[in-house]
């Protein structure tokens, strides 16, 4: 029988939950034209819920004989999906209403989502490590198809949808030969059982992996992304480049340091390569694009690799904390400057998909300096030039896998941002050397969005201690 | 009895048909139904190993897997019927609306 301490372990979770399935009944009754009131209860729920989350800071339990967990970790990263959720919900607020798409199921199919993504965090059982796969991929396959009128929408929607459900087939293949190998699916059981067979555990990691390694879009499991992300609502790709990959890396990190450390051997080279293989080909394939969701979803690629680097020495007692502590410290950094970045293509962007080119953000230096300032923070960050978030989060991801002995790594990780340089700042040349008549939507929640977004990135850079303090206890004990 | 390898080699051989399917096949219905077939394999084999260690959660594993990809399915059909309605055909060849 469950217990009342079960239900505190996931009670932020069951508070989302009830608040979205209550959503969609309240939402019937709201009528057509006031949507915006559906958006505002889904934002209230979402607030609600961060703040039991943060409540629930500096406890930790089990629930469900050990099928979830509440700890720093899942805290730390509930808390950051629940933020982003959000941002989503802000950024989403205009563009809805701008593009004809405003209906209640959106806000109501994010919360759902958003729930897939807090589960992840507390998976403690390669079953609900499943579950919350699917609870968080299968409301974003319907959201990112949301703009039934657009065939580009419907066409992302089915990729997502076709390359998602193949990744899941990887994941549960995985979970059964990791079962076959330890009789077991809870993480520390697994961790603690004598594998009888050594080749079928690694296999069943590997393949689990890769399931991962399409949700992260990791080369060379990344060809959805580009068209996915430039199909969908934008402010449904600015939910998906941070939410889900958010989701994806706390599986990853909480999988791989629970219950497979003792595979260190093999899948520290795994992890290096397809690491080293992310960074280079997110960045190179960035090069050409002249579309800025485009541009931004290989960019979004090339961050996979950068969060990646922070697995490769998990397997290593004394530098993983620091590594996975800088890994999640990254997530904040690319979290921030990502709904940033995204927010502001939002600003620019018409209906009928016009106003995406880079050459669209001509002029914009003049005309609109503000925006055009905060554009240029998020270039910076994402580079990882001073004094932004993105700078910080580099230099601890390359210390700590510097530490861990990976120096080639690092080397490739300096390098691959010297290039990225050249298409970030390609967009920051256009915005304030070329000519041009760009229009800009301005919209409160919007604004405010990307507003804060370039204050978080430049003002956490000047104390970024407090936040790697925090993301430090966030460690998995 | 069957001894539990054989079990397992045949699920092995389905996955690689499944997995085989969704890359070479230009059908999403195709390619859906070879997705079903890798996760029905992924359920054969966690049952064979069920009934071999004699754990029960294997089997309710399966049940989590059988409830999720119906749900799958139901959103997976919706987007397919979605797009034949408005472009009459449904070859992933064919969208190419999306590219850079």
């Amino acid at each position: 029988m469950p217990q009342p301490t079960d239900f505190q372990t996931i009670l932020p979770l069951t508070i989302l939950i009830v608040w979205a399935c209550a959503l969609l009944l309240v939402d019937l009754l709201i009528p057509k034209e006031r949507k915006w009131i559906t958006a505002f209860l889904a934002a209230a729920g979402l607030a609600v819920t961060l703040s039991f989350t943060i409540a629930q800071l500096g406890r930790s339990s089990t629930g469900f004989s050990g099928m979830v967990v509440q700890d720093g970790f899942s805290t730390f990263l509930n808390a950051l999906q629940l933020v982003c959720g959000l941002f989503s919900i802000a950024i989403a607020y205009g563009y809805v209403k701008r593009m004809g798409l405003e209906r209640g199921e959106y806000y109501t199919l994010l919360l759902f989502s958003v729930t897939g993504m807090m589960l992840m965090a507390q998976a403690a059982d390669l079953i609900v490590v499943f579950l919350a796969l699917e609870l968080l991929s299968i409301p974003l396959y319907v959201l990112a198809a949301f703009n039934r009128m657009q065939s580009a929408s419907d066409e992302a929607g089915l990729k997502y949808f076709l390359l998602g459900a193949f990744s899941t087939g990887f994941v549960v293949y995985g979970i059964a030969l990791v079962f076959g190998a330890t009789g077991t699916t809870n993480l520390a059981s697994i961790l603690a059982s004598t594998p009888t067979s050594s080749v079928l555990l690694t296999i069943g990691a590997a393949l689990i992996l890769v399931g991962f390694a399409f949700k992260v879009a990791a080369v060379p499991f990344h060809m959805w992304t580009p068209d996915v992300y430039q199909g969908a609502p934008t402010s449904v790709t600015g939910f998906m480049a941070a939410g889900a990959k958010i989701a994806g890396f706390s599986a990853l990190l909480r999988v791989f340091s629970t219950a497979f450390p003792a595979l260190a051997v093999d899948m520290t080279d795994i992890l290096w390569g397809l690491s080293a293989l992310t960074m280079i080909g997110g960045n190179l394939l960035a090069i050409s694009q002249s579309d800025i969701k485009r541009m931004l979803a290989y960019s979004s690629i090339a961050h996979a690799g950068y969060i990646l680097m922070a697995f490769v020495p998990y397997g290593n007692a004394d530098v993983a904390p620091v590594a996975i502590a800088s890994g999640l410290f990254y997530l904040v950094a690319y979290a921030v400057s990502n709904f940033g970045a995204w927010g502001i293509v939002i600003a620019l962007e018409k209906s009928e998909g016009k106003g995406l080119a880079i050459s669209d953000y001509a002029g914009l230096g003049r005309k609109y300096p503000v925006l055009a300032a905060a554009m240029t923070v998020f270039m910076l960050s994402l580079i990882g030039f001073p004094p932004t978030l993105g700078l910080v989060g580099k230099f601890y991801l390359f210390r700590s896998v510097m530490a861990g002995g990976f120096l080639w790594l690092a080397i490739i990780g300096v390098v691959t941002s010297l290039i990225s340089a050249y298409y970030y700042l390609r967009v920051v040349v256009t915005m304030y050397m070329h000519e041009g008549e760009p229009s800009v939507t301005s919209e409160f929640w919007l604004d405010f969005t990307w507003g804060l977004s370039a204050l978080a990135t430049v003002v956490l850079s000047f104390m970024p201690q407090a936040l790697f303090v925090m993301a430090s206890s966030a460690l998995l004990k | 009895m069957v001894p539990v390898n054989y079990y397992i080699i045949l699920s092995a051989i389905l996955f690689t048909i499944g997995a085989l399917g969704v890359l070479v096949r230009r059908n999403p219905l195709i390619m859906f139904m070879s997705i079903e077939l890798m996760l029905n394999s992924a359920n054969l084999a966690m049952v064979a190993f069920s009934s071999a260690i004699k754990s029960l959660s294997g089997q309710i594993f399966v049940f989590f897997v059988i409830a999720v990809a119906a749900a799958e399915v139901a959103v997976g059909l919706a987007l397919i019927v979605q797009i034949f309605k408005s472009r009459h055909t449904i070859n992933v060849d064919e969208m190419n609306s999306l590219k850079g």
